[in-house]
């Protein structure tokens, strides 16, 4: 048996992580508990130092390496990634801090398990082989539903858990069966030695295209894409807020990391047979998210519905990758602007829900730019770039994703997407407009639009990010396609 | 039909049979006690596949361990017997629509005529001194090492998920004395001695008779 000693100084992103979560873990279970905070710290910190190795790494790798016996790649993908989603945890976790220390959910289990549920991540952003990505989605998965579940004495947080937990199983499940007949067609679970095999007869190839198309369903379930998005309204609505933020944002990066793994990699022959089941499934995103989303009158249900609709449209650029030089690039940097926007639309309404009462209806939002006019114009730009209006990040999201429609000869497609664009408008509109042109709903009561210091920051960091690169967007769009290149 | 093809059909069968039973038995207990025949059989299919250090182990910590442990949680619990038949009517016809339209696609995509000896040639057999537990060890540890890892790390969140969820810090239930309180605590704070003249004589057999 021929074993080289994989290189280990590539996957330091990860082992770095690991030994701080083990630090975390220890450091938390001795420390007093008015000195907790020092483990908020420990975990910030990490997110940031990793963030950086990753950034390095980006600079410092030029070709992609793959060790750990074929089941580790590191690649500029695969970098960029694990930026991303350092970036935006490093987000979630400072907007959740106030949250739930105001709620006394379990503080330093919740940022322990944070911090696993972003090693899940980063496995799954460099995952090589069907073991690890399931591996790394399974780590993820289960921190999210325990972090979901800690909010104790929410009957409603509970019942999320629980359709999380039930859907999530059922969809790793599918995911299972479907890697099961790939590697009974090719023989192999890795997505270097299936994508290079030769020679699969019909028969074989059919047996790969059954067990896609399970592969597929399982990671549309992961995505919540229509039909598999009904457990989404309900979890994102029933989780704490904090949660949201979460799940909303940098699962879904290392869900289109795998996905890319998977289809575009592992699985180019069968390149028709997938493109078709997700030209479906866009068109249908697209379509309910929006369309239902008009229908809410509670606002973390209406973003719910609006991730099914940019779900939808994210699926669009890996249809127009194959064919098209800036498809998957266009992708990934919707994707990541996209879950930024998210993440700080949920943690405005963390932010406004003070302990007790939630802030989640859109009639609370009436006249906010009378009570707290910075926070409403942070709003403004979420929306604006969710809407896809310039000058914010959003706008340059949708039109490259249209131009590689177009490049890829599926006007059709691209003429549709920008009518779901328009209908998607509309709600977001709705939302500025109640902000600024409305009088403030009565019967609320002032001090809670008062907004500490250090959220607003992090809010106002969040909201300019969204505007700068929306102005200059065409350094992270060159970070984008140097990773397909 | 060969020995090997009998003791195959036989676990098999069985196995889909008990599977079936843990899903429609309306007794938990009993349910449990399929998933065990079900881990049982499944066992005995590895060990036709000469893979007998998995074989043992599935009956080892499945069923000596999780299985057990699932058992004494479901009697501790005492889970009534639930009503199956809740909604059996109302959602027959879709479920049975789907189950059907699944499995036959799924006969006829990848059916008995895409697996079988031809489409998938046995692999050589292997010496008779061939140790399945030593080659499974050294995969684990050489090409299978950083999934292994990734494994432990999956049980090591399982492990701080189950504490979170079960250790009840918040919000504080009991309810506790306070000693030094309770020690320096004088008569005058229990007791209020009030001045109230005697009661009126009441006629005492006014009622009752």
């Amino acid at each position: 048996m021929n074993f080289a000693m994989p290189i280990f100084s590539v996957a330091l992103p990860e082992i770095f992580m690991l030994c701080m979560i083990t630090l975390a873990l220890l450091t938390d279970v001795f420390l007093p508990a008015r000195l907790r905070l020092v483990t908020y710290i420990l975990v910030q910190a990490t997110v940031v130092i990793t963030f950086f190795m990753s950034i390095s790494q980006f600079f410092n790798y030029p070709s992609p390496i793959i060790t750990f016996s074929g089941n580790y790649i590191i690649d500029k993908l695969s970098m960029l990634l694990k930026i991303f989603v350092c970036l935006i945890s490093f987000f979630v976790f400072a907007y959740s801090r106030e949250y739930i220390q105001a709620r006394k959910i379990a503080f330093g289990e919740y940022y322990v398990l944070g911090l696993l549920a972003v090693l899940g991540m980063l496995i799954m952003c460099s995952a090589y082989s069907f073991l690890t990505i399931y591996l790394g989605l399974e780590l993820l998965s289960l921190a999210l539903y325990a972090m979901v579940a800690m909010q104790k004495d929410s009957s409603q947080a509970t019942e999320a858990a629980m359709k999380y937990f039930v859907m999530g199983a059922l969809a790793s499940g599918l995911l299972l069966y479907g890697i099961s007949m790939v590697y009974g067609a090719t023989g192999s679970i890795q997505i270097l030695e299936i994508a290079n095999r030769e020679g699969l007869s019909s028969t074989q190839q059919m047996v790969e295209l059954f067990g896609l198309v399970f592969i597929l369903v399982g990671l549309l379930f992961k995505f919540g894409a229509v039909p598999f998005h009904m457990w989404v309204p309900d979890v994102y609505q029933g989780a704490s807020t904090n949660m949201t933020l979460f799940i909303a944002s940098a699962p879904k990066i290392a869900a289109f990391g795998i996905t890319i793994r998977i289809l575009v990699e592992a699985m180019p022959n069968l390149q028709i047979q997938w493109e078709h089941v997700l030209i479906v499934v866009a068109v249908l995103s697209m379509f309910f998210g929006n369309l239902l989303a008009i229908a809410q009158t509670n606002l973390k249900r209406m973003l719910a519905y609006s991730s099914i609709a940019h779900i939808g449209y994210m699926l669009l650029g890996i249809i127009a990758g194959p064919n098209s030089a800036e498809g998957y690039s266009a992708a990934i940097f919707y994707v990541a602007t996209y879950t930024i926007v998210a993440a700080g639309a949920f943690a405005i309404i963390a932010i406004l829900s003070k302990k007790g009462l939630e802030f989640d209806q859109l009639n609370d939002y009436r006249g906010l730019n009378a009570r707290n006019p910075w926070l409403a114009f942070m709003m403004l730009l979420l929306m604006f770039s969710m809407a896809g209006i310039p000058p914010t990040v959003g706008f340059f999201a949708k039109l490259g994703l249209l131009e590689a429609l177009v490049e890829a000869h599926l006007v059709w497609l691209a003429a549709l997407a920008l009518l779901f664009a328009i209908v998607g408008a509309y709600y977001y509109l709705r939302m500025v407009m109640l902000m600024y042109f409305e009088e403030p709903a009565e019967g609320l009561d002032e001090s809670r639009f008062t907004v500490s210091p250090n959220m607003l920051a992090v809010t106002t960091v969040n909201g300019l990010f969204v505007l700068v690169f929306g102005l200059f967007p065409s350094s992270l769009i060159d970070m984008c396609r140097v990773s397909f290149a | 039909m060969t020995v090997l093809q009998i003791i195959f059909y036989l676990f098999s069968s069985l196995a889909v049979f008990s599977a079936l039973m843990v899903v429609i038995s309306s007794n938990p207990v009993r349910g449990a006690l399929f998933l065990v025949l079900t881990f049982f059989c499944m066992a005995g299919l590895w060990m036709l596949l000469h893979a007998e250090f998995l074989a043992l182990t599935l009956v080892l910590v499945y069923v000596g361990a999780v299985m057990t442990l699932f058992l004494f949680v479901v009697m501790m619990l005492s889970v009534t017997r639930l009503n199956l038949r809740e909604g059996f009517v109302r959602y027959l016809p879709i479920s049975v629509l789907i189950v059907l339209s699944v499995t036959g696609l799924a006969i006829m995509v990848v059916g008995p005529q895409r697996f079988g000896l031809i489409q998938m040639p046995l692999p050589p057999a292997t010496p008779a001194d061939f140790s399945n537990t030593a080659s499974l060890g050294l995969l684990l540890y050489t090409h299978y090492a950083f999934p292994f890892e990734i494994a432990a790390i999956v049980l090591l969140t399982a492990i701080v998920a189950a504490i979170t969820l079960t250790h009840r810090q918040y919000p504080k239930k009991h309810k506790s004395q306070r000693v030094s309180q309770q020690i320096a605590v004088s008569p005058k704070d229990r007791m209020r001695l009030v001045n109230m003249p005697s009661e009126p004589k009441i006629n005492s057999t006014r009622k009752g008779q």
